[in-house]
């Protein structure tokens, strides 16, 4: 349920308002991160590069879907929404992979006939 | 309560004169009036009459393609031309017919009746929903001029990606187009029924039609992007050469038969959830008896929509590896349970009720009995050693025809007589509508179960051409398919007929208790008078037959 804060309030006929300084912030933070993310290529971490954008790319979403759409002061029903979608893309991938991962060792390496255009 | 109870009664009484004054196929006039109304009823009637389209365009693919079938060798067409009729066939019945069939079309008219609302959430989502799906519709058709796709209805790759038939594109879209079509469907029936359920409707007494295209609108919500997903990464394959499903390109093929099921399979739930919502109304209607194991039958529709995203692999066993097989294997299974509990409860509700055996009734009847025999056999596909030998071959062809034919559209055909009076406000002709009914059940089986045998001994599906020792298979099905076509002309002239020369329908010709039967025979514009109170969908204990009008009044 809403409940007035200090970060927030409930306006009647308006919905949910978040202070123009919260999403100030925010905003400044997502630019911080995605020149962080740009960053972070010039350094050849190996492997580590990977872990890192993906890493700084969940808080960026994160940050979009508890300030921007609200979901920090939203009924916890809408919480277990995007959790349940997210849970979803993580059992397709998972599987995918899973399934992948395991022919992997089968498959002629080079062995492809490319497109015929 | 009771004073509520009273007006609504005294309403329906009034019928034939409330007819007159006000109703919704009246309301306005016009062409514009129709194609772009915000009336839930009316879209429901657009939908039904594109869906009905769809479906005879589908069928006239089928039986061209089973008159190929009836000879080995050409008969009609080259193989190419056949390639494209088993195509179309699949992709017209599944993405233009049998998905938005009973949530669009059946659902948009009677859910916010049920509800005892005016109308579904956002009325005019809902028209945009009718009108991408004309657009997706016209896309689709468009590729067949253009120059029809033969990959079968799935779009594998590589055939999808290297084929020259110049469709594909024009056909992807269309189906993209046409899954936010189902996406906003799915969306405005969770809210509605969220936020618009009456007075007295708590969720444990909503009738069960609800709770299934409640759990539909849950997976076409969560599942239909992955679809858009999908196609859009064919397209970008296609179109720039983007290497995500072609091996040359350091893709793999494999991964494109993981999108497309892990929508596709819950589009089968799409398919035949409510499907089954509309059988548990009509069986405990016209077996005159309470509805047996309510919360089983509800719970069991949540389940299979939950279940229904664990199992997309086992369309794949001879594509994925061992790992991945044994676990969809296993998962396969768990769905059959569900399943069984509906179709375990229908029958106890069936036990010592007073059935009447009504064209609905019929169609509800021929649901079990087929239902079960497609959900039986897809037990052998499910086990893995069998399926090896069974994968592509007539079986499966047969066991999906079984669900979906003899699920999905005898639910399909017993809804739309069943709420037919409703919805028209005539009634048909019950000789008729039962000739059409068994010559659609005789046709149906005659063409099909024969498949069974054929795929067990061997044929493949979707060949152009056979072994001599299987053409008789092939002209018992082929014979099968004429006679189901002619079954639905006469399904289509006895309801056409009724329009015309039908008796008037009382409001509740049935004796139901859910609420749309509780206003006029079409209801009026605004649905209700006033907001109605509900109570048990299935007490039917207080509605008398009244042999004057030929329809169950509040006693």
């Amino acid at each position: 349920m809403t409940h007035p804060t200090a970060a927030s309030s409930h306006v009647p006929g308006v919905g949910h308002v978040v202070p123009i300084r919260t999403l100030l912030g925010v905003l400044a933070t997502l630019l911080v991160l995605t020149i962080a993310t740009v960053a972070i290529t010039l350094f050849d971490l190996g492997s580590f590069n990977i872990v890192l954008a993906l890493t700084i790319a969940f808080v960026k979403g994160a940050l979009v879907l508890l300030y921007f759409m609200h979901l920090r002061w939203d009924r916890p029903f809408h919480a277990i929404v995007i959790v349940s979608a997210v849970l979803f893309v993580t059992l397709f991938i998972g599987v995918a992979l899973l399934d992948t991962l395991q022919y992997h060792p089968d498959v002629i390496p080079g062995y492809a006939p490319a497109l015929k255009r | 309560m009771s004073s509520s109870k009273t007006t609504v009664g005294a309403e329906q009484r009034a019928a034939p004169q409330a007819d007159a004054r006000d109703d919704y196929l009246r309301h306005s006039r016009g062409i514009l009036s129709w194609i772009f109304t915000l009336d839930h009823k009316r879209i429901g009637v657009l939908y039904l009459v594109s869906i009905l389209s769809a479906f005879f365009l589908g069928g006239t693919f089928a039986v061209l393609l089973r008159t190929e079938l009836i000879g080995p060798g050409k008969t009609i067409v080259d193989p190419d031309t056949y390639n494209q009729f088993f195509t179309l066939h699949g992709a017209v019945m599944i993405f233009l017919f049998i998905i938005p069939g009973i949530p669009a079309a059946l659902g948009n008219f009677t859910l916010p009746l049920m509800l005892g609302a005016k109308d579904v959430a956002f009325p005019r989502l809902n028209l945009l929903s009718w009108w991408l799906w004309i657009t997706g519709a016209l896309l689709s058709v468009a590729s067949i001029l253009i120059g029809a796709i033969d990959t079968g209805w799935t779009f594998y790759t590589p055939y999808s990606t290297t084929t020259a038939q110049k469709g594909v594109l024009p056909i992807v879209i269309g189906v993209f187009i046409l899954g936010f079509s189902s996406i906003f469907t799915g969306l405005n029936f969770i809210v509605t029924v969220h936020k618009l359920r009456p007075k007295g409707m708590t969720w444990f007494r909503m009738p069960l039609f609800l709770w299934a295209i409640y759990s539909t609108a849950v997976i076409q919500v969560l599942a239909t992007p992955v679809l858009g997903i999908t196609v859009a990464l064919l397209a970008a394959e296609r179109l720039m050469g983007i290497g995500i499903f072609d091996a040359g390109l350091g893709g793999d093929p494999v991964l494109f038969q993981h999108f497309f099921w892990f929508y596709s399979h819950p589009a089968v739930y799409i398919m035949i959830l409510p499907a089954m919502g509309v059988i548990s109304e009509v069986i405990a209607v016209f077996s005159r008896k309470h509805i047996f194991g309510y919360r089983f039958i509800a719970m069991s529709s949540v389940a299979i929509a939950i279940l229904s995203f664990l199992v997309w692999g086992h369309h794949m066993f001879t594509s994925m590896s061992p790992l991945a097989n044994t676990l969809f294997s296993a998962l396969t299974f768990s769905v059959s349970i569900p399943s069984a509990i509906k179709v375990f409860n229908w029958l106890a509700t069936m036990y010592k009720g007073t059935i009447q055996l009504r064209t609905p009734m019929l169609y509800a009847l021929a649901f079990i009995f087929l239902f079960t025999i497609g959900g039986l056999t897809g037990l052998f596909l499910g086990m893995l050693a069998v399926d090896v030998h069974l994968h592509d071959t007539y079986f499966v062809v047969a066991h999906f025809h079984y669900v979906m034919f003899g699920g999905t559209v005898m639910a399909f055909l017993a809804g739309l007589h069943y709420w037919w009076p409703k919805m028209t406000g005539k009634m048909y002709s019950e000789l008729a509508g039962r000739w059409g009914f068994w010559l659609v059940f005789v046709g149906f089986q005659v063409t099909f179960f024969i498949q069974f045998i054929m795929g067990s001994r061997g044929m493949p599906r979707r060949y152009y051409d056979y072994l001599p020792e299987f053409q008789i298979y092939h002209q018992i099905s082929s014979i099968g398919s004429y006679l189901t076509a002619v079954g639905f002309f006469v399904v289509a002239g006895c309801l056409a007929r009724s329009l015309v020369r039908g008796v008037p329908a009382p409001a509740n010709p049935w004796g139901a208790n859910s609420l749309e039967w509780w206003t006029p025979s079409p209801p009026p514009h605004d649905n209700f008078a006033e907001t109605p109170e509900a109570d048990d969908p299935y007490d039917f204990s207080k509605w008398t037959l009244d042999p004057g009008t030929g329809g169950y009044v509040r006693s």
